[in-house]
This record gives structure tokens, C-alpha cells and sequence, in this order.
């Protein structure tokens, strides 16, 4: 029973994020991945594990589209078919290579051990791995830096015009 | 029959094929960003499932909740980024961007 819906949601992720690749419309891309999201946050809440799910769920089904919406909103949908730089069969190649070397490399997976770890994600990350949260820390402040400094309604512009006209 | 966790390595390796896939064909900044999150994606799956596999599952989620910040960050600053460029040169397509001089 688990295997159905296991293979259901599966399924369903990779049919979304094909569509997501390959639909021109950037609006519906930006839907499919949305769906890509809730589909991959019930497969990691099957998985055990809830909180990386509920996260998933919420950054990635909910900001990250909003952010991707926002940002077509601004720049607008520009919905030409342009060729790609690389040929697709050689596109195709080097990836079938790649998942190739992959699946030989993972195939087939080993079932869980038995001695599952007691400890949960709040003691691992705020005792065992502090550093990651850090981490997480720096990359949120840069990430806000960063948005602000290139959002910033075109300041430096102004100033070369104003020392232009000077 | 197929077992539920050799589905998701399934599920995993496909998303990777996809995102892998479109990275390399897609010239629209908006629409790269949009096939580096699929590719994220799988990467956090994987992690996940190994965390699971090897008995450290709550590893395996620091990581992922790892992983998903910084991509978010990532998407932030990279759609700020694309704003700005969709605003300077008046397009979004990479080879007529690197092409420009500004």
C-alpha cells in the first residue's frame, strides 16, 4: 500500500517538473514547481521526517513561488521559444550519462537499519550541529543584504547622472 | 514488488535528470532559477533518505533544513539579480546578455 503512494506521489512530482521545464509560459512553470514542492514535502513527511516537510512546504511551495511570481511580475513574461546553446541530444546524452553513473552507483538501496538514532532535529541542530545554524544565520543576513543593495531604486545611477550634469 | 524507498531513489535520480537537463538547455535567467530549484529538490530527498537509510535521521533533516536556506537565499539574490539585468540590457536571454557591454 505504501508503494502505491510512494509511486502516485513520484509520479506526480516528475510529470510536474517535467511541465515545469518544458511549459513557456513562465507563469504555469512557476505553478508546476509550486506543485513539485507539495508533492515533495507529503513524500518527506512519509519519510519521518515532519519538520523539513512542514519547512519545505511552507519556503518552498509558498515563498519561493510568491518570490518567482513577483519577480515575473516586474520583468514580465517573455514567452519566445529560443534555442538552446547546447543541442538537446547532446544535452540529453551528457545526462543520461550522468544518471547512469548515478544509478550504478545507488542501485538498489539497502533497507534502514535497525539502531535508528533517538535523538531528534532540535537536539541535533542546536546541539550538535551549531554551526550549520550559523550558517543558516550568515546566509539569511547576506541574502538580505544583498537584496536590498540591488533592489535599492538605482542610486548609483542618480549619483553618475548628477556628477554628469555638475 | 518495488520497495517504497527504492521508489523515492527512483523519484530522486528523475528529478535530477530534469533539473540537470534543463539547466543546461534554458537560456531565461527566471526560468534557471526556476530548474536549479527542482535540481535542489532531489538533493534534498537524497539527503533525507540517507539519513533515513543510515539510522541518522535527524542528520539528515539538519541538513535538508540546511540546504533549503541557502537555496532560498539563492533564489532571492538571483531573482534580484535578474530584476536588475531585465532593467539594464532589456532582456533576460544569457547568451545575448554575455554578448552586450555595458
Amino acid at each position: 500500500m505504501m508503494s502505491v503512494i510512494y509511486l502516485i506521489l513520484g509520479i506526480g512530482a516528475i510529470i510536474c517538473a517535467y511541465r515545469a521545464m518544458v511549459t513557456q509560459r513562465l507563469l504555469s512553470s512557476i505553478l508546476f514547481l509550486a506543485c513539485v514542492s507539495a508533492l515533495v514535502s507529503v513524500v518527506l513527511f512519509l519519510l519521518g521526517a515532519q519538520q523539513v516537510a512542514v519547512v519545505e512546504l511552507s519556503v518552498g511551495a509558498g515563498l519561493v513561488t510568491v518570490l518567482l511570481v513577483y519577480a515575473l511580475s516586474v520583468v514580465g513574461d517573455d514567452a519566445r521559444d529560443q534555442i538552446s546553446v547546447i543541442s538537446k541530444p547532446v544535452a540529453l546524452g551528457l545526462v543520461a550519462l550522468d544518471l547512469l553513473l548515478a544509478g550504478v552507483l545507488v542501485f538498489p538501496l539497502v533497507e534502514p537499519s535497525l539502531n535508528v538514532s533517538s535523538f531528534s532535529l532540535a537536539v541535533v541542530l542546536w546541539q550538535q550541529r551549531v554551526l550549520d545554524v550559523w550558517i543558516q544565520i550568515a546566509l539569511i543576513f547576506s541574502g538580505v543584504m544583498g537584496v536590498l543593495g540591488l533592489l535599492s531604486e538605482n542610486a548609483g545611477v542618480g549619483a553618475k547622472k548628477d556628477e554628469v550634469h555638475l | 514488488m518495488i520497495s517504497p524507498l527504492n521508489i523515492v531513489l527512483v523519484m530522486i535520480i528523475s528529478l535530477l535528470g530534469i533539473g540537470l537537463y534543463g539547466l543546461l538547455i534554458t537560456r531565461n535567467l527566471i526560468k534557471m532559477v526556476l530548474v536549479l530549484q527542482i535540481l535542489v529538490k532531489s538533493a534534498m530527498i537524497a539527503l533525507v533518505l540517507a539519513g533515513k537509510v543510515s539510522g541518522n535521521l535527524g542528520t539528515g533533516q539538519s541538513l535538508a533544513v540546511t540546504v533549503i536556506v541557502a537555496d532560498t537565499v539563492m533564489a532571492v539574490v538571483a531573482l534580484a539579480l535578474a530584476v536588475q539585468v531585465r532593467r539594464y540590457f532589456g532582456t533576460l536571454d544569457v547568451p545575448e546578455i554575455s554578448t552586450l557591454r555595458g
